[in-house]
């Protein structure tokens, strides 16, 4: 067991250092100046390009500048954003509300997702079959902000603004619910299907029909012998879902006004301030990495048929 | 697709070796199709899309045909009215004409989805067919390479490809889909050519293939017209998936205002326009209808690759 983990662990290395050398890559060694947009809407100085030039190593070649960069990052330094605070503080401050919005979204699509997938699977051919995969097809194809606007407009339009909030400026708890569920929404979809298929087939597997014929109701057969093993790619699912809900949070946040990770990358955009915008992601892409990481793990240790060698 | 299919059969028998294998296969292969052809024929959904579908390229083709009304021709005075007999959909906070500019935003849109799903899918049945057929250390490294680009989701990795582009103002619209499709295309490839490597792989050891090969047909040949035809059903489906969403992750994009920029204009665009909360009140019709056209035209491309998969592969039902 320790073995597969520190394979995985080694395994991991090479993307993590692909990906973060192609994003890198990306904002500095591709066409168009690095500091342009740096200056608002002005021209750079030339001595504010050979300061900038000399902080990120530009006269170095490429593979060194990224080696610098790396180690650099690795120390938790992303650099400065326009105000001149490093982006790394911006980002601590920011992270415990995208956090809460991230694990709300979880929460929620873990308790439907599985729920709509096990109801689904179990009246398989039926009405309400037919409704849950319908619905979950409309729920993907609609996408996420249209989905958070025409919630914001029910909401104020049936007056329960008192009970649940529309924007979440000061993102307490109550605030972040209906955002969460609309960050949700899509992984809700995806879970409710992966739990159908999962369990359908399991149903249909000869150690359902053996506990089955050896006289089990129905609930355990079900509950215990199908359910359990249908989980297994559910539960990892999640887990990996969990680092790309850090990612779309960026449109979330937008649209409920949260000052979370995702909120500040799009305010940055606005504000063309390079720096936060390619930390921030920087630092997203490596959260993603990492949850795939731990998924890969605890899908070594909850199903025994994958091979620890 | 059957053209394709019946050739080397033909080919094999005008050679004065009728090929009882390859001729099987080949039949097997038209008959796939045919079978999936005759299930699709049957089911509604299938037609509601290919019709919804129909309706949308129409529309991104000759918007004309739709609206006379000129899409930049707009009135400040006549800002945020509701819908009317003048202004079908009503005006925007700008005073165009959202029926105007919902029926000319089709076609960037479209144009998005419909490029971004050539350059990956054509990208991943080249690399997943040579790492497939080639394997070894040619196998090993482009799965490498894959599984690094795979690792960065296409949001993230598309914000900072598009925020890294210089982005004048005024760039006419070919060039801003050009960098949205790159973007799609730089990191959307790797799921596409796994795709494809485990279909070669599966077709590869079949006797045809082995037959074509001793015959001394050369690898471009036992490709192109004995692994690609038998190979292609999965990846047409997962690309036909992906078109409906790619034209979300354009909206995305342009609704977070990194996309496609004035004066440039899509459905992602208007959305963003029309959303905060003063607007959602008081003037849903800017957000209700750029919003139905999107998702009418992402469901019904994500909609039809469902019904395709269904068709071909009876498995999953």
């Amino acid at each position: 067991m320790i073995k597969y983990i520190i394979r995985r662990l080694l395994q991991m290395i090479p993307v993590f250092l692909g990906a973060t050398f192609i994003l890198y890559f990306l904002v500095y060694a591709l066409p168009g100046d690095p500091w342009a947009g740096r200056c608002g809407d002005r021209e750079c100085p030339p001595a504010y390009v050979e300061a900038f030039k000399r902080e990120y190593n530009l006269n170095e070649p490429l593979l060194v500048r990224y080696a610098l960069y790396m180690g650099r990052l690795l120390q938790g330094d992303l650099g400065r954003n326009f105000r001149g605070n490093y982006v790394i503080d911006e980002l601590i401050a920011r992270y415990p509300t995208t956090l809460k919005l991230a694990l709300i979204a979880l929460a929620w699509t873990a308790v439907i997702g599985i729920t709509a997938g096990i109801i689904a699977a179990l009246r398989k051919g039926r009405f309400i079959d037919h409704l849950i995969t319908v619905s979950t097809l409309v729920v993907i194809s609609i996408p996420v902000f249209v989905i958070g606007a025409m919630s914001q407009f029910a909401i104020l339009k049936t007056g329960l603004t008192d009970i649940i909030a529309v924007t979440a400026s000061a993102g307490t708890l109550q605030q972040l619910i209906l955002p969460g569920i609309v960050l949700g929404s899509l992984s809700v979809a995806y879970i409710a299907r992966l739990t159908r298929t999962t369990l359908v087939e399991n149903l249909r597997a000869d150690y359902v029909r053996t506990a089955k014929a050896k006289g089990l109701t129905r609930q355990r057969t079900i509950g215990i012998h199908a359910l359990r093993n249908s989980l297994i790619p559910v539960i990892t699912y999640l887990g990996f879902d969990f680092g790309s809900l850090m990612g779309g949070a960026i449109v979330t946040e937008r649209i409920f006004n949260i000052n979370g990770i995702g909120g500040f990358i799009f305010q940055s955009i606005t504000a063309r301030d390079g720096a936060n915008v390619v930390g921030a992601v920087t630092i997203l892409v490596m959260v993603y990495l990492l949850m795939n990481l731990i998924v890969d793990v605890l899908y070594g240790v909850l199903d025994p048929r994958i091979s620890h060698d | 697709m059957t053209d394709a299919a019946n050739e080397p059969a033909t080919q094999v028998a005008s050679a004065g070796q009728p090929d009882a294998v390859g001729v099987q296969a080949d039949e097997r292969h038209a008959s796939l199709w045919s079978d999936a052809w005759r299930d699709m024929r049957r089911n509604p959904l299938f037609w509601i899309c290919v019709g919804l579908i129909a309706v949308f390229l129409v529309m991104a083709a000759f918007p004309t045909l739709f609206t006379r009304a000129d899409p930049e021709y707009c009135i400040l005075s006549n800002a945020r009215q509701a819908p009317s007999a003048a202004h079908l959909f009503g005006t925007d906070i700008q005073g165009c004409d959202v029926y105007a500019r919902t029926i000319h935003g089709a076609r960037a849109s479209i144009l998005v989805g419909l490029l971004a799903t050539l350059a990956t899918t054509t990208m991943g049945i080249i690399i997943g067919t040579i790492s497939a057929y080639a394997g070894g250390w040619v196998d090993t490294l482009l799965s490498r390479v894959g599984e690094i680009f795979f690792a960065i989701p296409i949001l993230l990795g598309g914000i900072v490809i598009l925020y890294s582009l210089p982005m004048p103002d005024k760039q006419p619209l070919l060039l801003q889909v050009g960098k949205v499709v790159m973007a799609i295309a730089v990191l959307g490839w790797p799921s596409l050519a796994r795709i494809m490597r485990s279909s070669v792989l599966q077709v590869k050891p079949n006797e045809y293939v082995q037959a074509a090969r001793a015959l001394g047909a050369s690898p471009l040949r036992v490709i192109t017209s004995h692994i690609l035809p038998n190979a292609l059903a999965p990846i047409i489906v997962v690309a036909t998936i992906n078109l409906g969403q790619y034209i979300a992750l354009e909206a995305t994009l342009s609704f977070l205002g990194i996309g496609l920029r004035p004066p440039a204009f899509s459905w992602g665009q208007a959305i963003s326009q029309a959303s905060g909360l003063g607007y959602i009140v008081n003037t849903p019709h800017m957000l209700l209808f750029p919003s139905l056209f999107l998702s009418l035209t992402v469901l019904s491309f994500i909609m039809l690759g469902e019904v395709v998969r269904d068709a071909l592969d009876p498995k999953l039902r």
